[in-house]
């Protein structure tokens, strides 16, 4: 008999962990999320960052020191059979003071306790050699050769396709109301659309574990939010060829200068916090916004104009009580696993997480974990028309024409890529139609002009797909209905 | 490349709106084999959602929607047998020689490249967006261009709110502002940064005719509301266009347009190095609209933000006289480039270069408005009376070329208060 499996959150530690639990024969995984579309929570607006791994002290934060470089070296393994856009640029730590070495030396240090030895300060020269453009203030930087960047959402994507192809059961806009626990031990998840039966409960909901874990009955740790925005430049603007951090402070890493893996040049984050009701505040804020452009022009002084930013937007890190991740089974709920409080460095250590998971599974809960015979590690990338070249354009075009027709100018996106586009949120489950489902799939909208061409099209195209009216598409999820009708709703009287 | 199908015109034109329709259409009369290409499934560029009366008043001598002008040079064109091919992209241009050019385009018979010897770019222009113009807040459905709600409303036909509020009162928004009103959505606002409406005369009308509320030195800094627009967030500016504190008030709204001006596409043409004008933001050109790259024309909007199609499609018939003259003589003849310069209230000029070995149509727009002016180019005498400017209205007006070939070196504009 199957063991069942709910995963609440289908964030990139929801992702993971049902990637890495998809590989046994016992297990009958299923992934529940409230929203429309997977990573689309605290995963979807952030630095983006694969961290180096130096800078959780390992006394104060295990968790967070033990998984953080285990992820690093797994990402490194997973963004390639899974085809996760990424790129291992490294990282410079930038001392602007003499007392800034000070702290290099502890990160350099701590690094190394950590599993982390190929790091190294450099000195002056050696530093403008790596990064010409960098402030003239600059004295020297600790660099991390290990560090990278991926596509956030993307990585969830790819990760829950693979999932889904080795058996994982998707349950998309599926809010969870309760968890069932009889005589100690769960029994199942209780939605608005019915109840799952489980025999294992995974709590990987993001800035809401505390309330699921409340649901169990488990109310020791809470969440808050912190905010961070962030600044994103048009392309062809010169941006840093590592990620570029200040030294850090006791609160904060501090906001980093980066250029993204799309090319172009990105800014923040700024920490706010937030009182644990605000979870879903994700307005950019001027005061926010203005801190992160003062704290990004000490490192990188030759920020462009304002009229160069195409896009502002905000996240939020789950922050739990303690600092540390929580990660756990817990011994008065047989069966309830917390994956609670995975704030920065979450998306590094998403796949250790995983894997620390199945360890609890079989350790913690005694079930014994069979592999399947034929589990499939790899995903394919969906084809991608800025990636082509013209003699490769005529090879798609020829398994469809609309793999020749651009539809977004900015980033090249064609028909096609689009066309794949919604038949892989199909495939995952995703029901109701949305541009930004389309959007962190193709890169389509994100470009220069930020949709106003293509997004019509986008809606024509996923309104014929869905069979749906194209007022009926939203931007991301119900309530956010591009429209209210027909033209002539309003017109005809009809109060939409 | 070599493996690419390969097409061999005189002309290519890019973009099929109404400046590169109408140089496609000289360019054949003049005998030139002529390839048209447009990303869009039909050809007319942004006129077939132009849905409203205003086109062609100078170019036809009557007053047509914007589909019925596309239609017209649309026509005009199949009748000559231009060849055209729609939901066609140009992914490159390369400059292989100042007598050969190659245009690699996608479509979805595929990948191609097209040797010509000229090129006219008419890709037209792209809108500012919100994020452009610093509005913070939530980014919920709601948030359009005014082009793009436009595409939506009048291609698509999808009714996009109920309560709408403008951001600029440029011509595009305040047609929106119109569209939306007949279509009985209520428009609670029109929001101009500057001190004075941004639109032709006969657009601001439009507010009267609605009963719309136009804020003039006012503008939409943050809009609130998680799925969808709720409210916006608006402020007073002062003559320095800051921001005065306690002026801030909220409007509630389910759609706010962004109608924050239009910025020259010109991504191609940067690419091999055309030298851009900064104050147009499209390319430097000469008095047939060549570019600083020798054979490589431009026309319309991607070159200068014009008010009127009819000065498009005449730039767009300029461009394709000069690249029959680059044809025929390997080069545009001139013996010397006369620099057109901007002087006092003068804040977009094109053509940047004149020969003096033909007349010329100067397009210009004003900083700031002004009552009963003159219009002069000092190096070589002329002034032109003109009882009012503003900036919103681009002044066209002809230099004969014994009037330019009185200059020296450069000639200079300017706009002065009589």
């Amino acid at each position: 008999m199957k063991t069942k499996v709910a995963i609440i959150g289908a964030g990139i530690s929801g992702a993971s962990i049902a990637r890495v639990l998809s590989r046994y024969e016992n297990l009958e995984v299923h992934l529940i999320e409230k929203a429309p579309d997977v990573g689309w929570g605290v995963s979807k607006a952030n630095t983006a960052l694969i961290h180096g791994g130096y800078d959780d002290d390992p006394k104060k934060y295990p968790m967070r020191a033990k998984l953080c470089i285990r992820g690093n070296r797994l990402w490194h393994q997973w963004v390639k059979e899974l085809e996760i856009p990424h790129v291992w640029n490294g990282a410079l730590i930038v001392a602007t003071k003499e007392e800034d070495f000070d702290e290099l030396e502890k990160l350099l240090e701590r690094g190394r306790e950590n599993g982390v030895p190929e790091m190294r300060i450099v000195d002056k020269e050696e530093l403008f050699h790596l990064e010409p453009n960098l402030t003239k203030e600059a004295i020297g930087a600790l660099w991390v050769p290990i560090v990278g960047q991926i596509g956030p959402i993307p990585a969830v994507i790819a990760i829950v396709e693979n999932a889904v192809a080795n058996g994982v059961k998707t349950h998309l806009e599926t809010e969870v109301t309760g968890i069932k626990v009889e005589n100690g031990e769960v029994k199942g998840v209780e939605t608005k659309n019915g109840f799952i039966e489980a025999d294992i409960v995974i709590n990987a909901a993001g800035l809401y574990a505390d309330e699921i874990a409340r649901m169990a009955g488990i109310d020791y740790f809470e969440i808050h939010p912190r905010k961070g925005e962030y600044f994103l430049f048009d392309e062809g603007i010169p941006g840093p060829r590592r990620v570029l951090f200040p030294t850090p402070t006791p609160i904060s890493k501090g906001i980093v200068v980066t250029t993204e893996i799309s090319g172009h040049l990105m800014i923040g984050p700024n920490a706010q916090d937030l009182p644990p009701e605000e979870k879903e505040n994700l307005a950019t804020t001027r005061e926010g916004l203005e801190q992160v452009w003062e704290g990004a022009k000490k490192l990188w002084p030759q920020l462009p104009p304002r009229s160069k930013v195409i896009r502002t937007f905000a996240g939020l890190r789950p922050e739990p009580t303690g600092g540390d991740f929580i990660i756990k089974a817990e011994e008065e709920v047989w069966g309830f696993i917390n994956v609670a409080g995975i704030r920065s460095p979450g998306l590094t250590s998403a796949p250790a997480i995983a894997y620390e998971v199945a360890e609890i599974i079989r350790h913690d809960l005694g079930i014994e974990l069979v592999e399947k015979r034929k589990w499939n590690p790899y995903r394919k990338e969906i084809t991608h028309f800025f990636m082509l070249s013209p003699a490769q354009i005529n090879e798609v075009v020829k398994r469809d024409p609309a793999y020749g027709k651009v539809i977004c100018r900015c980033n090249r996106v064609s028909e096609g890529d689009v066309l794949e586009a919604i038949e892989r949120m199909k495939f995952i489950g995703v029901k109701t139609p949305s541009v930004d489902s389309v959007k962190f799939r193709t890169k389509a909208t994100t470009g220069t002009c930020q949709g106003s061409f293509c997004r019509p099209r986008i809606i024509q195209l996923l309104a014929r797909e869905y069979g749906v009216g194209p007022w009926e598409v939203t931007l991301k999820g119900k309530g956010s209905e591009v429209g209210i009708g027909d033209v002539k709703v309003l017109f005809r009287g009809e109060d939409a | 490349m070599n493996d690419l199908p390969m097409l061999n015109y005189d002309v290519v034109v890019i973009g099929g709106g109404p400046a590169g329709m109408a140089a496609a259409v000289r360019a054949k009369e003049l005998g030139l084999k002529v390839l048209l290409l447009d990303d869009n499934d039909y050809l007319g560029g942004i006129l077939p959602q132009c849905i409203h009366p205003g086109f062609g008043l100078h170019y036809f001598k009557e007053e047509l929607t914007g589909p019925e002008f596309a239609a017209r040079f649309a026509k005009r064109l199949v009748e000559l047998g231009v060849d055209y091919r729609t939901a066609a992209r140009v992914l490159e241009i390369k400059n292989y020689s100042d007598l050969e050019k190659v245009v690699v385009f996608s479509s979805p018979s595929g990948a191609y490249q097209v040797w010509t010897k000229t090129i006219i770019y008419a890709a037209g222009a792209r809108e500012r967006h919100a994020f452009e113009i610093g509005i913070v807040g939530d980014r919920g459905a709601g948030i359009y261009t005014a082009g793009e709600a436009q595409t939506l409303m009048d291609i698509y036909g999808v009714m996009l709110g109920k309560e709408i509020v403008i951001v600029g009162s440029g011509d595009v928004g305040l047609i929106m502002a119109r569209r939306f009103a007949l279509e009985g959505a209520k428009v609670k606002a029109v929001i101009e940064l500057m001190p004075y409406p941004g639109g032709l005369a006969r657009n601001i009308m439009i507010l009267r005719d609605f009963d719309i509320p136009l804020y003039l030195s006012h503008k939409v800094v943050e809009v609130r509301g998680k799925e969808r627009v709720e409210r916006v967030k608006i402020v007073k500016v002062d003559e320095n266009l800051r921001e005065i504190p306690g002026t801030e008030f909220w409007i509630e709204a389910d759609t706010l347009i962004i109608s924050a001006g239009l910025v020259p596409s010109v991504k191609l043409l940067t690419a091999i190095g055309v030298e851009i004008d900064p104050t147009t933001g499209g390319p430097v050109v000469n008095d047939l609209f060549e570019t600083s790259v020798p054979g490589i024309f431009a026309a319309g909007n991607s070159v200068i933000i014009n008010d009127l199609v009819d000065y498009v499609a005449e730039q767009g018939e300029l461009a394709a006289e000069g690249a029959k003259l680059f044809i025929d003589n390997e080069g545009i003849p001139t013996r010397r480039w006369i620099k057109l310069e901007k002087g006092e209230n003068v804040r977009l000029l094109v053509p940047h270069y004149l020969s003096g070995e033909r007349d010329v149509w100067i397009y210009a727009r004003v900083s700031k408005p002004m009552e009963n002016v003159e219009v002069r180019f000092p190096e070589i005498g002329k002034k032109l009376r003109l009882p009012v400017v503003k900036p919103a209205e681009m002044l066209r007006m002809k230099l004969r070329k014994e009037e330019i070939a009185k200059a020296r070196d450069g000639i200079t504009m300017e706009v002065v208060p009589l």
